[in-house]
C-alpha cells in the first residue's frame, strides 16, 4: 500500500499516543519529557508538510480511520487549507516548546512529564480539528484540546486557578452549545459527515431544524474563539495562565476554533444558506467589526503586557470572523492567512513578553523601561512583531489587510475597508505604548508596583539565583540562547510569510478556498 | 528610443545604504569612527550609483529591477514590486544621494559637539530612511511606492523621538498618528484600484487614463491618494506633525525637511498628480482646482505663520511648509512649465532649506542659542556659517541667479502658461513674505553688534564645510541647473511626457 496516505495518523495520532506515553516516561527519567514531547511535534510537522507538498503535488485526499468508509466511519480530510493550517500549529509550537523550556519545567515543578503530556494532548486536539470531516469528531476533539488548555492554565497558581475555572465553565458551555447544534443537524440531515451534510442541506429546502443547529454551532465556536461579547474568559486567561502556556495556547488554540468556524463555512453550510433566515454571515460580520475596535481600545489601556496581548488576540480573532462574514473568496483566503500571520506575530510578542518575564520578572510595561539596549534580541523580536501586527510593509499583517481590504471593497462593504485599515492605528497605539518605553524611557531604578500582580510576579521570579533580590531592569541580561534563537525565527518569519505570502495565497489558500 | 534596460542598478541604490546601516550597527561601541566612516562612504558609493543611472537614464536607458513579481488567480494585477530609474525617480534619487553624504558628514560634527546619547541608533536609523526615501524615488509602481513610503514613516520615528524627552516622545507620537494615517489612505486607495484591476505601474499621463470611472470613484481615490502623499507634504490642514517634530536634532530636521520625508510627500503628489491622474483627467474632473487653492492657501498661511515665531527651527519649519506648497501648487497647474518650475523646486529647496537648517545647528552647537531675537552679531563671530545662510536666504527669497530663482520662474510663467495670473500673484507675495522672515536674521546677525562678550568661533570643519557647500551648490545649479547632475534636462524629459504636444493644446491651454 502506498504509504503517504497514511500521514494523517502522524498528524494527530503521533500527539495522541505519546500525551500517554510522555508522563510515564517523565517519571522514570525526567529529561526524556522534553525530548520525546519536541520529537513527537517535530514528526507531527514533518507529517503535516509532507501531506501540504502531496496535496499541492497531486489533489487533496481522505483517511477513512480504522478503514471504516465516510459514512459511518471518521473521515480525515486533507486538503489544502488543513494541510496548511496543521503546518502552521505544528511548527509554531515546535519553536515556542524549544524557547518555554526553561521556565516549563519550573513551572510545572516536579513533574514536566504531565505538563509535556498536556501540551501533546492539546496538540492532537487541535490538529484533530483541523483534519476532521466529522461534526461529531471535531467536537471529541474540541473537547480534548480544550481539557488540555484547562489543565495547562490551573499550572499558573492560584490567581490562575479562577481564571482558568472561568475558563472551564465557559469553554464547556460552548462545546455544549456546539454538541447541541450538531444534534440539531444530525436531526435534518442523518449524518455526521461535514460533506454529506452539506450534499443533504443543498438538496432540500432549509428546516427548523437545520437553522437551528447553525445557530448553537456558530454560537459554541464563537465563544471558544473569543467574539466579542463571548471574549470574557481570555484576558484572564492569558494574563495568569504561566508564559509557557500563554505563549502557545495564544497563538494557536483560539485560531483552531475560527478555523472550525470557517470549516463550517466551506465545507458544512451550503453557500446562502448562513446569509438567508440566519444571518450568521452578517453576524460575524458586526460582531467582528466590533470586536476589532473593542479589542484594539481595550489593549490599550492595559498596563499587564500579558493582557494588553490578550486584548489584542480579541481584536485579530475579529479580524479573521470579519473575513469568514465576507464570505467571498479573497475574504477567506485572507482570513486564512491571517490565521497563520497571527499565530507567528503572537506567539513572538508572548514570547518576548516571556523571555522578558524570565529575565526581570516584571510584566507591568511602565515598568519596562530602558530595556531595549539591555536584551536587544527579545525587545527586537517584539519590535518586529509589532510592526507586523501594525501591517507595515512587507510584514506579513500587511498582507492580510491588504487582501482583507480588497475584499472588502469587492464587495462593496466600505465599512469593513475603513474599519480593517484604520486597525492599524489603533494597534499601534497600543503597541507603540510598550516600545515607547522600553526603548525610549530611561530604566528606572525600581519597578512601582502599581497593582498586585506586579508583586506576583517578582514574588516567582526572586527565588532563582540569577536575580537578585529585586526584579530590576538596569540588571537585566539578554535571554539564554535557546529562548532567544526561537523567537528570532518567528520574528523572521513574520517578515518571510509576508514575503512569500502571494506564494501562499496563490498555490495553497485561493484553491483551497473556492 | 527610450528602452527598458533590467539591471540591479536602482536595487543597488536602495540597498547601499541599508548595508550601511548594518555595518554601523556591527560596528558599534569600539570604534565610533569607523561607524561614522560608513555613511560617507556608503553616500559616496550611492552617489557613483544614481550617476550612473543618470547618464543611462538620459540615454533613454530605464533601468529596473524586479523584486517580486506574481499574479493572483482572481480579478486582481497581484503583487508587483519593482524599481525603475525613470527621470521623475532621478531627480529625487540623484537628491537624496548628494544630499545624504553631505548631511551625513554633518550629522558626524553635530552630534559629537551636543555630545548625543544613542549615536548608533541615531546613524542606523539615518541610513535606513535614505534607503526607504531612495525605494519611494525608484518605486514602479504604487505598491513598492507604498511600501517605501511606510518603511520611510519607521525608520524616521527613531529620529523624530531621539531626544527621549517628554516633548520628544510627544512628536513623536503625533508624527506617527499623521504618517501612519497618510499610508492608510493610500493602502485603501491601492486596494481599490487593484479590485478595480487596474495596473498602477506609473506611467506618465496617468495610468488613470482611459479607465473608465465614475466620478464618485475618481474623486473619491483622488481624495485618499492626494490625501495620502498630503500629509507628508505637510498641505494644511495636515500639517501640524511637522513644527512638532522640530524637537528632533537638527541633521533630523534637515533631513526630514529637506531630503526625505517631505519631499517624499511632494514627490508623491507629482506621482499621483501627472503619473497617476495625469494632466487631461485632472483637467476634466476639475480636481487641479481643489488642489491648486489648497496649497495656495497653504503657501501664504505658512509664510504669514513663520513671520510669527521667534524660534529659528520653527521658522524654517513654516518656511517649508510653504515651500512644499509651491511644489504642490506647480503639479496642480498642470501645464508643463509648472511642471518643470516644480520639479526644479524640489532639487532647489532640498539644497537651500538644508543649508538653513544646517547653519540653525551649528550656530545650537557653538552658542545654544535657539532664538532669532538672540542671533544679534553672530555673522561677525561665524562669518562663513553666516555667509552660507545669507546666501541660502536670497536663494529662498528668489532672487537670480539663484536655483530657487530658476523654480519660481518656472512656476511663475506656468501659471500665466494656463491662464491662471491669480496664482503668480500668490508665489509673488509668498516671495516678499520669505524676505520678511529671513531678511531680518542676516541683518541682526552682520549689521547688529554682539550683546555679551563671548567670542564664539566658526563650528567644527564637518559641519562648517557641507553648509558652504550647500549654499554654494544653490548658486551653482541656479546658474546651471544642468551642471553637473541634468537636473533641468530630468524636469524637461519629465514634462515633455507628461505633456505630449497634443495633449497640452487640447487639454490645458486657456
Amino acid at each position: 500500500m502506498d504509504p503517504q496516505p497514511q500521514l494523517p495518523v502522524f498528524i494527530v495520532g503521533a500527539p495522541l499516543l505519546f500525551s500517554v506515553i510522555v508522563p510515564v516516561l517523565g517519571r522514570i527519567w525526567r529529561h526524556s519529557a522534553f525530548l520525546l514531547a519536541l520529537a513527537t511535534v517535530a514528526v507531527a510537522a514533518v507529517a503535516s508538510a509532507l501531506s501540504l507538498e502531496l496535496v499541492l503535488r497531486k489533489e487533496p485526499f481522505s483517511y477513512h480511520l480504522g478503514g471504516w468508509a465516510p459514512p459511518v466511519g471518521i473521515e480525515y480530510v486533507i486538503d489544502e487549507v488543513s494541510a496548511f493550517v496543521c503546518v502552521v500549529i505544528t511548527s509554531v509550537s515546535f519553536l515556542v516548546l524549544v524557547s518555554t523550556r526553561r521556565w516549563a519545567e519550573r513551572e510545572a515543578g516536579d513533574r514536566p512529564g504531565v505538563f509535556y503530556g498536556l501540551v501533546l494532548l492539546l496538540l492532537a486536539g487541535l490538529t484533530g480539528i483541523v483534519v476532521t470531516g466529522d461534526l461529531f469528531n471535531l467536537f471529541v476533539f474540541l473537547e480534548i484540546a480544550s481539557l488540555a488548555a484547562y489543565a495547562l492554565v490551573f499550572i499558573g497558581g492560584r490567581k490562575a486557578m479562577l481564571a482558568g475555572f472561568r475558563y472551564l465553565i465557559i469553554g464547556s458551555i460552548g462545546g455544549a452549545l456546539y454538541l447541541l447544534g450538531v444534534g440539531f443537524i444530525y436531526f435534518a440531515t442523518g449524518t455526521l459527515n461535514m460533506i454529506e451534510a452539506r450534499e443533504l442541506l443543498e438538496g432540500t429546502p432549509s428546516t427548523r431544524a437545520a437553522q437551528v443547529g447553525a445557530v448553537f454551532i456558530f454560537a459554541g465556536l464563537g465563544l471558544k474563539m473569543a467574539l466579542v461579547p463571548m471574549h470574557l474568559w481570555l484576558p484572564d486567561a492569558y494574563e495568569h495562565a504561566p508564559s509557557s502556556v500563554n505563549s502557545l495556547i495564544a497563538p494557536v488554540m483560539t485560531k483552531v476554533a475560527a478555523y472550525a468556524m470557517l470549516r463550517m463555512f466551506l465545507s458544512v453550510f451550503p453557500a446562502g444558506f448562513l446569509s438567508g433566515t440566519v444571518p450568521i454571515a452578517d453576524a460575524l460580520l458586526i460582531l467582528g467589526l466590533i470586536g476589532i475596535v473593542f479589542g484594539s481600545v481595550a489593549a490599550a489601556g492595559q498596563s499587564d503586557i500579558r493582557r494588553m496581548l490578550a486584548y489584542s488576540s480579541i481584536s485579530q480573532l475579529a479580524f479573521i470572523a470579519v473575513g469568514i462574514g465576507l464570505g467571498s473568496p479573497l475574504a477567506l483566503a485572507a482570513a486564512l492567512l491571517h490565521v497563520a500571520n497571527h499565530a507567528a506575530m503572537k506567539a513572538t510578542l508572548f514570547l518576548a513578553a516571556a523571555s522578558v518575564r524570565l529575565r526581570v520578572g516584571l510584566q507591568r510595561t511602565h515598568n519596562l523601561a530602558g530595556l531595549g539596549p539591555r536584551m536587544p534580541l527579545t525587545m527586537g523580536a517584539f519590535a518586529i512583531g509589532s510592526v507586523a501586527m501594525i501591517g507595515i510593509p512587507p510584514t506579513a499583517g500587511f498582507f492580510s489587510k491588504w487582501y482583507m481590504a480588497q475584499a472588502g471593497v469587492d464587495e462593496g462593504q466600505w465599512v469593513v475597508v475603513a474599519v480593517v485599515l484604520f486597525s492599524s492605528l489603533l494597534t499601534a497605539v497600543y503597541l507603540f505604548k510598550v516600545l515607547e518605553q522600553v526603548y525610549l524611557r530611561p530604566a528606572k531604578p525600581e519597578p512601582s508596583a502599581h497593582g498586585d500582580d506586579e508583586r506576583d510576579a517578582s514574588a516567582d521570579a526572586a527565588p532563582r539565583p540569577e536575580l537578585a533580590m529585586r526584579p530590576v531592569v538596569e540588571r537585566a541580561r539578554e535571554a539564554p540562547f535557546d529562548v532567544w534563537l526561537p523567537l528570532v525565527v518567528l520574528a523572521a518569519a513574520t517578515v518571510v510569510l509576508g514575503v512569500i505570502n502571494v506564494v501562499i495565497m496563490d498555490h495553497v489558500l485561493l484553491p483551497g478556498v473556492s | 528610443m527610450s528602452g527598458t534596460v533590467v539591471s540591479g542598478l536602482p536595487l543597488l541604490a536602495v540597498l547601499v545604504p541599508t548595508v550601511a546601516a548594518l555595518l554601523a550597527a556591527l560596528t558599534t561601541g569600539r570604534w565610533p569612527n569607523l561607524r561614522d566612516v560608513w555613511a560617507t562612504v556608503a553616500g559616496i558609493a550611492m552617489v557613483a550609483i544614481t550617476v550612473i543611472l543618470l547618464v543611462e537614464t538620459l540615454d533613454g536607458h530605464i533601468h529596473r529591477t524586479v523584486l517580486l513579481e506574481l499574479s493572483l488567480g482572481i480579478n486582481s494585477p497581484g503583487i508587483n514590486i519593482a524599481l525603475r530609474a525613470d527621470p521623475a525617480g532621478m531627480i529625487f534619487g540623484l537628491l537624496v544621494s548628494v544630499l545624504w553624504v553631505l548631511a551625513g558628514v554633518y550629522a558626524v560634527g553635530y552630534m559629537r559637539g551636543e555630545h548625543e546619547r544613542k549615536q548608533t541608533r541615531f546613524f542606523v536609523a539615518f541610513a535606513l530612511s535614505i534607503a526607504a526615501a531612495a525605494g519611494v524615488a525608484l518605486a514602479e509602481n504604487l505598491l513598492t511606492f507604498i511600501l517605501f513610503y511606510e518603511l520611510l514613516s519607521l525608520f524616521t520615528y527613531p529620529l523624530v523621538t531621539h531626544r527621549e524627552t517628554e516633548t520628544a516622545l510627544v512628536a513623536g507620537r503625533k508624527y506617527l498618528a499623521y504618517t501612519l494615517s497618510g499610508g492608510i489612505m493610500l493602502i485603501g486607495a491601492a486596494a481599490w484600484l487593484h479590485v478595480l484591476g487596474v495596473d498602477t505601474t506609473f506611467r506618465a499621463g496617468g495610468f488613470l487614463e482611459g479607465v473608465n470611472l465614475d466620478s464618485v470613484t475618481q474623486w473619491a481615490l483622488f481624495a485618499l491618494l492626494a490625501g495620502g502623499v498630503g500629509v507628508k507634504a505637510a498641505v494644511m490642514p495636515l500639517h501640524s506633525w511637522l513644527p512638532s517634530a522640530m524637537v528632533a536634532p537638527t541633521p533630523v530636521s534637515a533631513l526630514l525637511h529637506a531630503v526625505a520625508v517631505v519631499k517624499a510627500g511632494v514627490f508623491g503628489m507629482v506621482r499621483v498628480g501627472v503619473f497617476v491622474f495625469g494632466a487631461a483627467l485632472l483637467d476634466d474632473m476639475g480636481a487641479w482646482l481643489v488642489l491648486a487653492i489648497m496649497s495656495a492657501a497653504t503657501l501664504i498661511i505658512a509664510s504669514i505663520l513663520a513671520l510669527r515665531h521667534d524660534n529659528l527651527k520653527r521658522r524654517l519649519a513654516y518656511s517649508t511648509i510653504s515651500h512644499l506648497s509651491y511644489i504642490v501648487l506647480g503639479v496642480a497647474l498642470i501645464g508643463p512649465l509648472a511642471l518643470t518650475g516644480a520639479l526644479l523646486h524640489i532639487v532647489g529647496h532640498g539644497v537651500t532649506k538644508i543649508t538653513l537648517f544646517f547653519v540653525a545647528g551649528a550656530i545650537h552647537v557653538r552658542t545654544h542659542k535657539e532664538n532669532v531675537s538672540e542671533l544679534d552679531g553672530i555673522g561677525r563671530q561665524m562669518p562663513v556659517t553666516m555667509g552660507s545662510f545669507a546666501l541660502a536666504s536670497l536663494s529662498m527669497v528668489g532672487i537670480p541667479p539663484f536655483i530657487l530663482f530658476t523654480s519660481k520662474w518656472y512656476l511663475g510663467w506656468g501659471a500665466v502658461e494656463v491662464g491662471q495670473q491669480a496664482f503668480l500673484i500668490v508665489y509673488l507675495v509668498s516671495g516678499l513674505l520669505a524676505a520678511g522672515y529671513l531678511f531680518p536674521i542676516v541683518i541682526r546677525a552682520f549689521l547688529r553688534s554682539s550683546p555679551d562678550h563671548t567670542r564664539y568661533g566658526e563650528a567644527d570643519i564637518r559641519m562648517v564645510a557641507p553648509i558652504a557647500l550647500t549654499a554654494v551648490l544653490a548658486l551653482v545649479w541656479g546658474i546651471a541647473p544642468d551642471l553637473p547632475l541634468g537636473f533641468f534636462e530630468l524636469a524637461s524629459t519629465v514634462a515633455d511626457a507628461a505633456f505630449p504636444p497634443s495633449v497640452a493644446l487640447a487639454g490645458v491651454t486657456p
